[in-house]
């Protein structure tokens, strides 16, 4: 009886294995965001030019306020749009 | 006590190149006669706005870097909100660490300019985008 309840699979079950997120910033050493460098704030945008949350982009709480400030200066200098669609 | 600014104004795309220049000369004078002095100087040219601001589509940005006390810059942005000819403008102060990327900005375009000289390109990006440092990853 109890050989029966058993599952098993054909194949390993996939166990899945997250990729830890790290602080961009800080592992490569930036210290300064520029508000000037749109390319580069753009991969911190969704497609609706909103800021992504640090949960998803993994940077730590002390750059993610320094990206903040750098896209709303960028915003404002209309190098950024406060609203879009299909950014990117 | 000098502290270091950087400010960005977009002039409107209706100036011809003289009026353009006479207004970026109308700038830099006025940060010298305050006892200022002008660190650096970049011309980003004709560019798109990502909005429209004031039913215009593209302006002239430039951007100044420069010393200056404190209380100048009340002035300076009084100044620019009176001009016409400018549609938006953005002073910041800037803390050792964006000084030291100012200075890096300043030397990885000075090397771009160089080597766009050394061989002309006829395809020739008009923004030069700096990454801060090597900040590449997955």
């Amino acid at each position: 009886m109890a050989e029966n309840n058993e599952i098993r699979y054909l194949n390993p079950p996939t166990v899945e294995v997250r990729k830890k997120k790290y602080c961009r910033f800080k592992k490569a050493g930036i210290k300064y965001v520029d508000y000037k460098d749109a390319e580069f704030l753009k991969k911190f945008l969704n497609e609706q030019g909103k800021i992504l949350p640090r949960r998803i982009t993994g940077t730590s709480l002390k750059f993610q306020r320094k990206v903040a400030q750098a896209i709303k200066r960028a915003r404002s200098l209309a190098l950024l749009p406060y609203v879009t669609d299909l950014l990117k | 006590m000098l502290k270091q600014y950087e400010t960005v104004f977009i002039a409107t795309p209706v100036l011809s190149d003289a009026q353009m220049k006479e207004a970026v000369a109308k700038y830099t004078t006025l940060i010298k006669d305050n006892g200022g002095e002008i660190v650096s100087e970049e011309d980003w040219g004709l560019k798109q706005l990502a909005y429209p601001i004031q039913h215009k589509t593209s302006g002239f940005y430039y951007l100044i870097e420069f010393k200056a006390a404190p209380e100048f810059v009340a002035t300076l942005e009084t100044q620019y909100h009176r001009d016409e000819r400018i549609l938006r403008y953005l002073t910041v102060a800037l803390d050792k660490n964006a000084v030291a990327y100012a200075e890096h900005r300043r030397q990885v375009r000075a090397g771009k300019a160089a080597a766009a000289k050394e061989e002309p390109q006829p395809v020739k990006e008009e923004e030069v985008t700096v990454e801060p440092k090597e900040n590449e990853e997955a």
